[in-house]
């Protein structure tokens, strides 16, 4: 009874607490053995270096990473029961890392928080005035119908947050929510997080930052490296343990002690900047004259010029989404300008030039190396490709591993690595070549101090020792202090350009970001949040995410599923006109008919007896005659050069043989590289052969002979011209049915994986058959339109009447389209890219649909394994559905049983997705 | 130059390492090549095969039951014996191809020398079936009723005797031909997704941006992305061939496989250069995926490698002649099965040549306008 007061009496203090935690991603360890207890109420925060496990610890904790190893309890429950986990969830809000990443960007802003709010259960009046106060106090309330692609990167971040608060979460989990955020938009976000809390003061925050500034405001920190707790405190706390004045300092005191420089950043502030008197002499580096560029009616860039002397670092500040990057895309030739030119080194800028590229080293916003390739892969190609000497790539690349800090991570695939690293790596890169120009678009967003500093010292010594000019966008204002001189941003225009001292002075401020702040705020268009107002309210979001299904939820997976697909055009154009063109292709283009076949004669006889056979032969519309052969040797080139499909030979005396009644013989070769068309010439000679010497009988007895006493009345069915469209086109559909739907189904949920959104699956009460459902419905619907315009194609357009019910045949491809889309599921549980789940329903769906659902022969001939897979393949029954009413006229009696087995699919495909599906990350 | 070929190489490099680190999409082309093209082989194909065959026989006599028995495996299943009034409904269901009817007194009228007509239905949806099935049926029955009566007139035989010979495929075994044309169609699918995906995926992850700064060409690129997956492609052909094909489904190859294989290679050009074409096309992965069924279908079905092409329309055969495919089909079809040499494949080598270029060509002018945007 003891323990489980304790346990109770914990849980009224701490909002999570970690017993024995490890965590492993394969071989690497990412949290070793971490016991923790977080106080609830309270602001805490992560800081450590990157890779230290910050984001592994608040995957967990809100659920969206499975529980290796250890206790843990969060809000009172176990996280490693599931049924917990789902009444949690809504109690828990969770923002992953990276700008924007839950989100969806093709969805407006409105649309973006209402999907949310379906996932949580808000209805009503109570939504709107919810996501109304949201809104507001992000101010976002003007953008509503922006599509949250197109908004800056503050406010993803923001609408990001909004979304995350839809429901009023006792604890709201942030990881590094202010990374690649301009300073303007961080503190308005910090700001409105502050009010919250005063509003919410049983509120518990999580955050992991990168920003030691940010973290003095704080109540509690976790201070982390390698995978271990250092410390644990208020900032004041902390600096007090540790005798230390900032918290950066206190930070690398707390670390052991050979791991103090490496993560301080070494002597990087021992190199004091100098002025090089021989700066500003000779040829500039970069030379801008007017540049603008506009994009439709958009202009991202108006009239930027500047010179940049040889050897200078020039930084470059502005707000997100003002031009930076567009800018420095100009500079190295991956956009061109729509006025005003470039020059580097003197002379202009040509895209083409190799020789310039080889001076110029650029690090774009993005992370763009190869994640699928280690740390030394991406090192040694790109040294490769700069073409540096073979005998120096090796010391270069050990050279960099040294600079950058990257030797533990050498044989690790880019991919896996934090945020951090990477840019690290992405920096050793750029500089693989000692360019003489480095172009770098926030090299340092999300690295830590530690790393920056490094970094920063690095930048100074290679434009002070080796005279590089340093071109650098930054969002940290004591980096742009660094510089020689900084150029601020907004809108597409400068707004100043000087030395950092210079910009202060004429700012009247006390430092850069107060500078930085006044010049923006007095241009800037954001309107700032009404912060008085109340921003959550606990009676208009009361959740009820414990039911365990809701339509309400299912539904915003299908709304938001079918509005992605809605605003791509070329899905949409290909439901309406790409199934149509290939059933037209696969109409005309497959005929069974087996016509025009070239045939050619060794007439060793040349009497008109021959002659009047060849004729024969020439005269049917299945032959074309070429021209005749003279050898055997021709016969047989002819034969294996594909000339020929069939070659007859007559000996010599055919003629005198057939006059005197001697029995003679016609030979006879066919082609029978394609099984089918040589069974088909045979029969075809045969029944040629039988005819004309029945016919000759006739002509010169003048009586019929009887050459048999059995006689055969063939009557084809259903079909009795025989002809082959009619029997294509049912069976074109089915085929059109089942590769696109499973192939768009498989993408759409593979789609998530790849881009980030499943997190949402993770973290939110969503089950995992809402989900599935709820994105299948829009491709049922999809495929529903597809089925529409084959039909009309087929009577309209191939004139196949449907003999018997279109609504019979309309339910039938209603339960076929849902087969095949969960087809396309199943398929997406085992992919994890997109490329492999293309490829992977392509190849499964392809053979068994042509091959064994009866489409040439029927199920009931196939053997052994086929026979199993023909049964058990959806498109044997659709197939017999589709033939059956287009051309037999048969009806719902008839078909029962392939209506009952193709709906017995839908389940046992619906249960395998769900079971194949995981509901947290790994 | 020498740069030039580095740069290739390396990047090529490159690209072998990216399909390795993809171990499912890896794992689905070692499917394709070994057990689907196993399973097409060994599933036959369209020539007749345990054709269902339902009979009503209402004149149960000796002549009868040997009519019966002479429709026999391999070309028939075991006939079922129904009667008269489920026809309709077998036939419906599609579990039976044919229906043959013996009417009363057949033997009879037989040995009392009357002409006795059997009905046969034929389910005329299945195309190919029900029409190779009905005349093998006709002759399987006269030439049992003409074995049946022996001491019958000489009237039933011609004077002159049709003596034919299959060329290449005496048997006209489906496994010949099954396993050999899905050959060809994974090397022509395979090869365009793993070429136009690896370039989609350097622009979904932004990489193509990335090199665009380096000194590296377009050309560069796509002959990296040429070679490379171009020999992924390779490899598993010859595995193929080698392995699944001539050993575990005993396919007896007429021709060489190294000239089959060389025919390949050239073929490959073509099909990688429409890879880069469709992927720089699309914008996404979904796109791709829907302008890849959108090409792939009738570069495979109208191929001639289905179905024979001179029974295609006449504009559709004159369109397909700037189909690699079609040239890499019939080169295939001359080399594999009738031991054609380069005597006889040059025209067709010619033409894959001819039209690697102008696809590599076009791919390559189409790419360099969209990285230069």
């Amino acid at each position: 009874m003891a323990e489980t007061q304790n346990v109770g009496m914990n849980d009224a203090e701490s909002v999570a607490r970690l017993e024995a935690v490890s965590h492993a991603y394969g071989a690497s360890e990412a949290l070793q053995d971490i016991n923790l207890n977080v106080p609830a109420g309270c602001m805490v925060g992560l800081i450590g270096p990157d890779g230290v496990g910050k984001s592994t610890l608040l995957g967990l904790v809100a659920g969206a990473r499975k529980l290796q190893q250890g206790k843990l309890q969060v809000l009172g429950g176990d996280m490693a029961s599931s049924p917990f986990r789902r009444e949690v969830s809504p109690r828990i809000a969770y923002m992953p890392q990276g700008l924007g990443g839950n989100l969806y960007h093709t969805l407006t802003v409105d649309e973006n928080i209402g999907f949310f709010a379906d996932l949580f259960g808000l209805s009503g009046a109570a939504r709107t005035r919810q996501i109304d106060r949201l809104l507001d106090a992000t101010g976002l309330l003007d953008f509503r119908s922006r599509p949250a692609g197109k908004l800056s990167g503050g406010m993803k971040q923001k609408l990001g947050l909004c979304c995350a608060l839809i429901h009023n979460p006792e604890l709201l989990i942030l990881d590094e929510p202010t990374t690649g955020v301009d300073p303007l938009s961080r503190q308005r976000f910090w700001d409105l997080i502050d009010t919250i809390r005063r509003q919410q003061p049983s509120m518990s925050v999580l955050v992991a930052t990168a920003y030691m500034e940010e973290a003095e405001r704080y109540d509690w920190l976790v201070a982390m490296d390698s995978g271990a707790i250092l410390a644990t405190g208020s900032p004041a706390e902390l600096k007090l343990k540790t005798g230390t004045e900032t918290l950066d300092d206190a930070f690398i005191a707390l670390l052991p002690e050979d791991r103090q420089e490496f993560v301080s950043g070494g002597a990087g502030g021992e190199l004091q900047l100098t002025k090089d008197d021989g700066l500003s002499e000779g040829v500039p580096a970069i030379e801008a004259h007017n540049l603008t560029l506009r994009f439709g009616n958009f202009t991202a860039v108006k009239n930027v010029s500047f010179t940049i002397p040889k050897g200078e670092i020039f930084g470059f500040l502005g707000s997100n989404g003002c031009g930076k990057t567009t800018t420095m895309k100009m500079l190295t030739g991956l956009l061109v300008p729509s006025e005003g030119e470039v020059s580097l080194f003197g002379s202009p800028l040509d895209a083409r030039d190799l020789a310039t590229r080889q001076r110029v080293g650029y690090m774009s916003q993005s992370f763009s190396l190869y994640s699928e390739l280690t740390v030394r892969q991406n090192l040694e190609l790109h040294a490769r490709l700069f073409h540096l000497p073979p005998e120096t790539i090796e010391p270069r690349v050990d050279e960099l591993t040294q600079q950058f800090g990257l030797a533990e991570v050498m044989e690790q695939f880019a991919g896996d690595l934090p945020l951090g690293v990477r840019q690290r790596l992405s920096l050793a890169v750029a500089v693989v070549h000692s360019p003489e120009l480095l172009i770098l678009d926030e090299p340092t967003s999300g690295v830590d101090p530690g790393a920056r500093n490094r970094f920063w010292s690095l930048l100074l010594r290679l434009s002070r020792e080796d005279g590089v000019t340093i071109f650098i966008s930054t969002h940290f204002m004591n980096e742009g202090e660094r510089c020689d001189r900084i150029s601020l941003m907004h809108a597409g225009e400068v707004l100043a350009c000087d030395t950092p001292a210079a910009l202060v002075r004429d700012a009247q401020a006390d430092n850069l970001e107060a500078a930085f702040m006044k010049t923006l705020e007095a241009v800037d268009e954001e309107p700032p949040g009404q912060g008085d107002g109340k921003v959550l309210s606990a009676d208009d979001s009361s959740p009820q995410g414990h039911r365990a299904f809701s339509l309400r939820r299912l539904m915003a997976y299908a709304r938001r599923e079918s509005r992605e697909l809605l605003r791509d055009p070329v899905r949409m154009a290909f439901a309406f006109i790409g199934s149509a063109l290939l059933m037209m292709i696969l109409g005309y283009g497959i005929t069974l008919d087996v016509e025009d076949l070239a045939f050619a004669v060794l007439d060793q006889d040349q009497s008109p007896e021959s002659q009047d056979y060849i004729t024969a032969v020439s005269g049917s519309r299945y032959f074309v005659e070429q021209p005749p052969i003279s050898t055997m040797a021709e016969l047989e080139q002819r034969m294996v050069s594909g000339e020929l499909s069939l070659a007859l030979s007559f000996p010599p005396g055919f003629g005198k043989d057939l006059k005197s009644g001697r029995s003679t013989e016609i030979a006879v070769w066919i082609d029978g590289a394609m099984p089918f068309r040589g069974e088909t010439i045979l029969g075809y000679i045969q029944g040629l052969h039988l005819s004309y010497f029945e016919d000759l009988i006739l002509r010169t007895y003048g009586s019929e002979p009887t050459l048999s006493l059995v006689s055969i009345k063939t009557r084809y069915r259903y079909n009795q011209e025989f002809r082959s469209l009619d029997a294509m086109v049912p069976a074109v559909i089915p085929i059109l049915l089942i590769f696109i739907p499973a192939i768009l189904m498989a993408l759409g949920i593979v789609r998530e994986k790849e881009l980030g959104s499943i997190t949402n699956l993770y973290v939110t009460p969503v089950t995992r058959l809402e989900f599935l459902l709820g994105k299948q419905l829009p491709y049922i619907g999809f495929s529903m339109v597809s089925y529409a315009s084959l039909v009309l194609l087929a009577v309209f357009l191939f004139d196949v009447p449907i003999k018997g019910s279109l609504l019979t045949l309309t339910v039938s491809a209603l339960l076929f389209v849902t087969v095949t889309t969960g087809l396309g599921q199943v398929i997406s549980a085992f992919a994890s890219t997109q490329i492999a789940a293309l490829a992977a329903t392509a190849i499964i769906t392809i053979l068994p649909t042509v091959q064994f659902s009866g489409l040439t022969e029927p199920v009931s001939a196939l053997e052994g394994f086929t026979a199993l897979i023909g049964l058990f393949w959806p498109a044997t029954w659709f197939l017999e559905i589709c033939r059956g009413v287009f051309t037999k006229g048969l009806t719902f009696g008839d078909l029962q049983h392939a209506f009952l087995i193709l709906a017995a699919f839908i389940p046992v495909l619906t249960f395998l997705s769900v079971a194949l599906l995981r509901k947290q990350g790994r | 130059m020498m740069e030039s070929l580095g740069t290739i190489w390396n990047l090529g490099i490159k690209e072998l390492r990216s399909v390795w680190h993809d171990k499912v999409l890896l794992i689905f082309v070692l499917l394709a090549f070994t057990l689907i093209v196993y399973t097409a082989g060994s599933a036959g194909s369209m020539e007749l095969h345990n054709a269902p065959v339902a009979v009503v026989d209402e004149d149960q006599t000796v002549l009868s039951g040997r009519v019966i028995d002479s429709l026999q495996q391999p070309w028939f299943l075991k006939p079922d014996l129904v009667s008269l009034s489920q026809i309709d409904e077998m036939l419906d269901q599609g579990t039976h191809t044919f229906a043959l009817v013996i009417p009363e007194g057949f033997e009879r009228d037989i040995r009392s020398g009357k002409v006795s007509s059997l009905q046969l239905d034929i389910d005329a949806t299945r195309m190919t079936q029900a029409f190779i099935g009905a005349s093998y049926i006709e002759q399987i029955i006269t030439t049992e009723v003409a074995e049946y009566l022996e001491t019958g007139s000489s009237a039933s035989t011609l004077q002159v005797e049709l003596i034919t010979r299959v060329s290449f495929n005496p048997n006209l075994e489906g496994t010949w031909f099954g396993g050999v044309m899905e050959l060809i169609t994974e090397i022509t699918l395979i090869s365009i997704i793993l070429t136009g995906a690896a370039l989609i995926r350097e622009r979904e992850h932004g990489t193509v941006e990335h090199l665009m700064v380096m000194p590296v060409r377009p050309f560069e690129i796509m002959a990296a992305k040429v070679w490379a997956n171009g020999l992924v492609v390779m490899l598993a052909a010859t595995l193929s061939i080698t392995i699944v094909i001539q050993g575990v489904l005993a396919v007896p190859v007429q021709g060489s496989v190294l000239l089959f294989l060389f025919g390949a290679l050239i073929h490959l050009f073509s099909t990688t250069a429409i890879g880069i074409l469709i992927g720089t096309v699309a914008r996404t992965m979904p796109q791709f995926g829907l302008l890849l069924i959108l090409t792939i279908l009738p570069l495979q079905l109208l191929s001639g490698g289905i179905t024979p092409r001179e029974s295609m329309p006449d504009l559709v055969q004159n369109i397909m002649l700037a189909a690699p495919t079609t040239h890499f089909v019939s080169m295939a079809q001359a080399i594999l099965y009738r031991g054609a040499g380069l005597e006889v494949v040059w025209p067709q080598m010619l033409a894959l040549a001819g039209i690697s270029v102008v696809f590599f060509s076009l791919s390559l002018a189409l790419f360099r306008r969209h990285l230069a945007v």
